[in-house]
């Protein structure tokens, strides 16, 4: 498919912006997950632009057709980058209003999962089963204890 | 271009300007409504007719803006894709007219707001146009038009909880979203065509380890967007924060639309099978591992979750077969689930509507206190569990007798798992049953009686009576996925409609 070659620099910095963007994407703070998600969909943009022949402008008129690039990489990427552009505002927004409801922008733990973690532990069921009333009859005894709230990793100083 | 194919579009199309108008009548919430019941309506008659259309004489294919096949885009209708759009228009129908039920006397939080209606719209043409799309670029543009609505009708009203769960939802999908898209950037480099009759011409062709490349990117893209075990994990945490309609939906439409990816991809662009024992492993694995988390949690929404991940197995277990049966038992499976998974969820929430929460701590007697509520909810319930007349067993049969029929050690095994994991959601089924409905009466319920509105109550249902209507018109039902499964394993009938003149 591809004539002109694609120079291994190029696919260096695929690779470059792919993997700063998966460690990235690893941290627990969203600004940081936002900037992974730009740098590893600029990598992935530039992937797929890379999949079709290099060459002159592709303009009927402009120049010989077969020296002419693959304007179809160059449609699909302009898509994506519309999509990505407007998937990491809204991204944007999702860390701010975390931050503004809760004073940090960090991906939090869920919290019913830890309640059935901290069961197991205890050796308890998570309700009473079928029909019988059992020990903890009373709804409020197993009500959600404040601090299973939110496991929030140490700030960093 | 005839009648039929200028329907084509229409299910994509009509939303669309749907969304577009209910955007312009933000401040006139009884217009707005009406638009949207009248667009959703619409899609289901086209649906319909399209349905019949496609069994009656083979895809309808329809080239946008006239441009023939390799070059511009087209939609088609074959049978598969027609039985998903005449499914999902009739659930997210009901499901808009159980959240108008809610929406009046609503207050606060919850308030129903001036974006809801557009959204929904976006996101149902969202899901038409990746069941239509005839192009794998335009697929991923479908899935990335339910994703950005997705993820409005998720973070909805922007509260805290909401905010927790959503933002974990846009971060997976969105990086389900690149490896999908380097997966098309591959294919497209590997064979210069993105058209899906062309690929399956063109990637035969491919060196073997080239082409099981590509498909397992395919397959771990829409692995994460179908919920498929080892990526499956976000799905429980995200869903039950949603208001109960989104739930429904979501829960009902979004991950089938993954399935329905890797049907489409598995029997059209990568036939044979390379990845059989791959994917009933990992199919085996999403049944059990699913079904003991729902037996663990105490929260209808949540169990339900795990059970939607959970029976998204069997559809996987069918795909993995590949053999006509195998495949028909799958799309007869995905097009109950996703009738009876939404009106589960919908069931959540009239009890949250009615109880005041959907915790299993606080439920009781709901039985005595709401019988139709009783009702509504048990015969969804035991329909998943696949207690024999339901459609729940006659999907089950099918695709446990697809496994016998292939035999050996691991289809053995698929056997079991699908056997052991309709015994445990039966469990889980008849756990929430038993505490919810009737245990004694606990201090949640015996508050005031709530009145629940009628339209909410109406649209529960009818899609209690969609999910009977798949029990007793299962025979032709079958036929139908038969037909389409046959299709799908021949390949010619899809490449021929969308390519008449052979490949150029």
């Amino acid at each position: 498919m591809n004539e002109t070659g694609t120079t291994l620099v190029l696919v260096l910095v695929v690779g470059v912006l792919a993997g700063t963007g998966v460690t990235l994407l690893l941290e627990r703070s969203l600004t940081r997950i936002l900037l992974g998600i730009i740098l590893l969909g600029n990598g992935v943009n530039l992937l797929v632009l890379i999949g079709g022949r290099s060459g002159v402008a592709p303009v009927v008129g402009t120049g010989p057709v077969d020296r002419m690039s693959d304007p179809l990489t160059q449609a699909m990427v302009l898509t994506a980058i519309v999509i990505t552009f407007g998937l990491t505002a809204f991204l944007l927004a999702v860390a701010y209003r975390s931050w503004y409801l809760d004073g940090n922008d960090e991906v939090q733990d869920d919290l019913e999962d830890r309640q059935v973690a901290e069961l197991a532990a205890r050796r308890e069921l998570p309700a009473p089963d079928l029909g019988g009333e059992g020990p903890d009859g009373d709804p409020e005894q197993v009500a959600p204890e404040p601090h299973l709230r939110r496991l929030r990793r140490t700030e960093e100083p | 271009m005839t009648g039929h194919q200028a329907l084509v579009p229409l299910p994509v199309v009509v939303p669309l300007l749907g969304a577009a108008l209910t955007l312009l009548l933000a401040n006139r919430p009884r217009l707005q409504r009406d638009v949207s019941v009248v667009g959703l309506s619409t899609s289901l008659v086209v649906a319909v007719v399209l349905l019949v259309e496609a069994y009656r004489h083979g895809p309808v294919v329809v080239r946008i803006g006239g441009w023939p096949p390799p070059v511009g885009i087209v939609l088609v209708a074959d049978q598969l894709a027609a039985l998903m759009v005449v499914v999902s228009s009739a659930v997210t129908l009901c499901v808009l007219l159980y959240s108008i039920g809610q929406g009046q006397g609503e207050t606060g939080e919850s308030a129903p707001l001036a974006i809801y209606h557009p959204t929904y719209l976006v996101l149902t043409a969202g899901v038409t146009n990746a069941f239509l799309a005839g192009d794998l670029f335009n697929l991923f543009v479908g899935f990335e038009i339910l994703l950005a609505a997705s993820f409005v009708l998720i973070t909805l009203g922007g509260t805290e909880a909401r905010i927790r769960t959503g933002s974990m939802y846009v971060v997976v999908s969105i990086l389900s979203s690149m490896i999908f898209l380097a997966g098309v950037g591959l294919v497209y480099a590997a064979t210069g065509t993105l058209n899906m009759a062309q690929l399956a011409q063109r990637l035969d062709a491919l060196p073997d380890n080239v082409r099981l490349c590509l498909q397992l990117m395919l397959l771990l893209a829409f692995g994460i967007k179908a919920a498929v075990f080892p990526l499956s994990a976000w799905l429980p945490d995200s869903y039950p924060t949603a208001p109960a309609p989104v739930t429904a939906v979501f829960a009902g439409l979004l991950t089938k639309v993954g399935v329905y990816a890797i049907i489409r991809t598995e029997t059209l662009l990568f036939p044979g099978g390379q990845v059989s024992g791959l994917l009933m492993v990992v199919a085996g694995l999403t049944m059990v591992v699913g079904i003991l988390g729902a037996v663990a949690q105490s929260d209808i929404k949540r169990i339900f979750s795990f059970t939607l991940v959970s029976h998204i197995g069997y559809m996987i277990f069918g795909v993995a077969l590949s053999t006509v049966a195998g495949l028909a038992g799958a799309i007869f499976y995905v097009a109950h689930h996703i009738t009876i998974q939404t009106t589960l969820f919908l069931v959540a929430g009239l009890i949250e509507e009615r109880a005041g929460s959907t915790d299993l701590r606080r439920l009781g007697g709901l039985a005595r206190v709401a019988p139709l509520l009783a009702v509504l909810f048990f015969v969804p319930a035991m329909n998943l569990a696949g207690i024999p007349p339901f459609s729940g067993f006659l999907g089950k049969l099918g695709l446990l007798q697809a496994g016998v029929a292939i035999g050996g050690p691991l289809p053995w095994a698929l056997v079991a798992a699908g056997t052991a994991t309709s015994l445990v959601t039966l469990y889980a089924a008849s756990r929430v049953w038993s505490i919810a409905f009737w245990r004694e009466p606990r201090l949640a319920t015996t508050e005031p009686t709530v009145r629940l509105p009628a339209l909410m109550v109406g649209a529960t249902a009818a899609l209690v009576v969609l999910g009977l209507v798949f029990t007793v018109a299962a025979g032709p039902l079958f036929g139908v996925s038969t037909d389409a499964a046959t299709d799908l394993r021949a390949r010619t009938p899809y490449v021929r409609a969308v390519l008449p003149g052979g490949a150029p």
